[in-house]
């Protein structure tokens, strides 16, 4: 086990403002059970789970609720002892609309987790089982069913575990705090992953502005055997994705479209790899998750460990309440986070933030024309070229944008932040996705129906 | 002198010899066309909107005597255009009905809630994309004028957040229709007087939390329209249709909506 710097720099990244000196020092506090939880079927990217409850039921902590319904999706389990009041068609933070089982707690202690493994004796089918069983996610953001990505096809061998501590959005603090206060869980998470993973190096990626939490984590490491090392990376946006952390560690490049497996990376966020250790040894799905409740808006900013399902306005609640000029709210960070319009949306398993800003930090802009200077072009992580692409795009020419790579846009929000017109690049570009996707499903419909006619 | 007339003879005589060879080319080198081609396309409305499927009217005409298309296709073509299509084509006409376009909403910014500020692109697609718009309702227009932008004769204007159609200009193309990331255009007969201004297919009190002027699903209209034999209007959910298939005609439901979406013609008169 050692302690290395990074050398390698993506091309790109910008330096927001962090402000995690709110809730930095704040100790991940376990919220009382709410009253209501709103517990939806699509937490996870992929299929969203089949609801195998009724209204009326009665479920108890960690009974299945949801199955997975596709090979990409995760099974959804209670957060909570009570009784299925409805189920209910419920927007989520992202937009979209999925079925959710609104559930009436009831306070018990009663669980229904799984048997506790010894990931030791177990077999690697067993544990990959487990991971599949206990509903575990990606809990960055994407939400992408890590069962899926612990199982690479045969032909593919995973040769690099990272592990995703880079925590690089503004504001956010919760996986911070899970390695400052949970680093063994995190250990045991690892080991359980490495044995699935046929044994491969771990790199355990860190922002440098996190000196606590790798000290945390070089304690609890180290006397593990194997090539483990935890690698310190400079600060910079968005250090925390996927394929930027791939080459700040590793240098190795995730070709277009592909998955870091084709690389030999396997990434999983600290969250995740903490929930899998509690998912075996414990026989605990992923029912609950810290979420930060930060922002300027909020009277009294924390680390939450709050059931999957809490609705927001319980979490701000819990979090000394709203301030009166709170102008936007923002389901994790003012990066790469939704904009909400209503509190009554509830927490999912990728939920790693709320952040309340007021008045005062929210800047009100109006778009105005591409001045040509090229900053986004400089901050673009991907090395995109988000003005031509943007400019495109509003003038409805999405085949330049196809043509410019923008499906390889990651959504980090660089161009957007440091445009000096104000431009909605990044909304550019998202639509421009949008079009892409919905156009590909259009033709794959279409080729479809004729296979269908000509058979 | 003589240079001017020089200039002068040679500009008429290289006139004469280009004139002589595109005469000569006419005649030889003409491409024999269907006649019909031209006259029909000069028969159709000319929008060149595309709603028939074919790149304009005259892929349209083109495809019409080569008869790979249905006369009637073409949604902006009313009945006197169509039988002088099909007297050209010498068959006989199959009778249209004229359709227009109508905004399945009436969430004005006074009578739609909004919950929040968007200051993002405008276009309805991206606002819908940032938690759902600006307005509380997510089965209503969102006012940022998608189909204004695609509609081919500026029959649709955006009045105070809410679409409206231009009854007299609209040709019933359908591009509106496609391009709502919402689905509230739809295409209805012209002469459909009585419509439901609301596509919002939830419960009563969930739609008074979003909208002043939404659809509760009261029937009130369909027992005032002759009840539900008279197969005027149909239900989806807690939402009034009007059964375009027969339409009601009587002015006098509108008065009697408690909720003030049902609304007699429509369709706004921009003064185009």
């Amino acid at each position: 086990m050692k302690t290395v710097k990074s050398s390698f720099k993506f091309h790109g990244g910008v330096h927001p403002e962090y402000h995690k000196d709110l809730a930095r020092d704040k100790a991940i506090e376990a919220i009382p059970l709410p009253g209501t939880l709103v517990i939806s079927m699509s937490q996870h990217l992929g299929a969203p789970a089949k609801c195998i409850v009724k209204p009326g039921d009665k479920v108890v902590k960690g009974q299945l609720i949801g199955e997975k319904g596709g090979f990409i999706s995760a099974n959804v389990h209670a957060s909570a002892c009570g009784t299925v009041k409805s189920i209910e068609l419920k927007q989520g933070a992202a937009g979209g609309y999925a079925n959710a089982v609104v559930l009436e707690t009831e306070a018990s202690d009663e669980t229904a987790y799984m048997p506790p493994l010894d990931w030791k004796t177990a077999t690697k089918e067993e544990l990959l089982k487990r991971v599949e069983d206990a509903g575990i996610c990606g809990m960055g953001g994407a939400g992408f069913p890590s069962s899926v990505k612990l199982n690479p096809p045969p032909d593919k061998h995973c040769e690099y575990l990272i592990l995703n501590g880079a925590e690089c959005e503004p504001y956010l603090t919760a996986d911070f705090r899970m390695m400052l206060e949970r680093a063994d869980r995190v250990r045991t998470g690892v080991e359980i992953m490495r044995k699935v993973l046929n044994g491969p190096a771990v790199r355990i990626a860190v922002e440098a502005n996190k000196p606590e939490a790798i000290a945390a984590l070089e304690k609890a490491f180290a006397d593990i055997e194997g090539n483990v090392e935890i690698v310190v990376l400079p600060v910079l946006y968005p250090q925390g994705s996927e394929k930027h952390q791939i080459y700040a560690t590793v240098k190795r490049i995730v070709p277009e479209g592909g998955l870091p497996i084709e690389v030999g990376c396997v990434v999983e966020n600290i969250g995740t790899v903490a929930a899998i250790a509690d998912a075996v040894t414990l026989g605990k799905p992923l029912i609950e998750r810290v979420t930060t409740v930060t922002g300027d808006g909020v009277n009294d900013p924390k680390n939450v460990l709050a059931p999957c399902g809490t609705r927001y306005e319980d979490m701000v609640a819990f979090a000394g309440g709203a301030k009166e000029d709170v102008r936007k709210v923002l389901s994790g960070g003012p990066m790469m986070g939704f904009n909400v319009a209503d509190m009554s949306i509830s927490t999912t398993k990728t939920t790693s933030g709320l952040t309340l800003l007021t008045e005062k930090s929210v800047f009100q802009y109006s778009s105005h024309p591409c001045i040509n200077c090229g900053t986004c072009l400089r901050a673009c992580p991907m090395s995109l070229n988000p003005a031509a692409i943007s400019c495109a795009v509003e003038s409805d020419d999405i085949a330049f944008a196809e043509k410019y790579g923008v499906m390889n846009c990651i959504e980090c929000g660089a161009c957007s932040f440091s445009c000096p017109a104000y431009r909605d690049v990044t909304q550019n570009c998202r639509r421009a996705k949008a079009a892409i996707r919905t156009r590909i499903a259009r033709e794959k419909a279409a080729t479809a129906a004729a296979a269908e006619k000509r058979s | 002198m003589s240079a001017v007339l020089i200039a002068i003879g040679v500009v008429a005589g290289v006139g004469a010899v280009a004139a002589l060879a595109l005469a000569i080319a006419d005649k030889y080198l003409a491409v024999q066309e269907d006649p019909r081609i031209g006259l029909i396309t000069a028969a159709l409305p000319g929008a060149n909107c595309g709603g028939c499927g074919f790149p304009g009217c005259d892929g349209y005409a083109r495809a019409l005597v080569a008869g790979t298309a249905a006369n009637g296709a073409c949604s902006a073509a009313d009945d006197k255009c169509v039988a002088e299509i099909a007297k050209i084509l010498g068959v006989a006409a199959t009778a249209t009905e004229k359709r227009v376009a109508i905004v399945h909403c009436c969430g004005t910014r006074s009578n739609a809630i909004r919950v929040g500020d968007y200051n993002g692109i405008a276009d309805c697609a991206a606002a819908a994309a940032v938690a759902g718009g600006d307005k509380g309702c997510r089965f209503g227009c969102l006012g940022y004028g998608a189909c204004a932008n695609v509609c081919p004769k500026h029959a649709i204007s955006i009045v105070d957040g809410l679409a409206k159609v231009d009854k007299r200009l609209c040709i019933g193309c359908g591009k509106c229709v496609n391009v709502c990331p919402r689905r509230v255009i739809e295409l209805v007969p012209a002469k459909a007087t009585v419509h439901v201004l609301c596509n919002n297919p939830l419960r009563g009190p969930d739609v008074r939390k979003v909208c002043q002027v939404g659809c509760m699903g009261c029937h009130l209209c369909e027992k005032n329209s002759g009840g539900k034999e008279a197969g005027h209007f149909t239900f989806d959910g807690f939402l009034a249709k009007v059964n375009y298939e027969n339409y009601p005609t009587d002015g006098a439901l509108v008065g009697k909506c408690p909720a003030k979406c049902i609304v007699e013609d429509a369709h706004f008169e921009s003064g185009h």
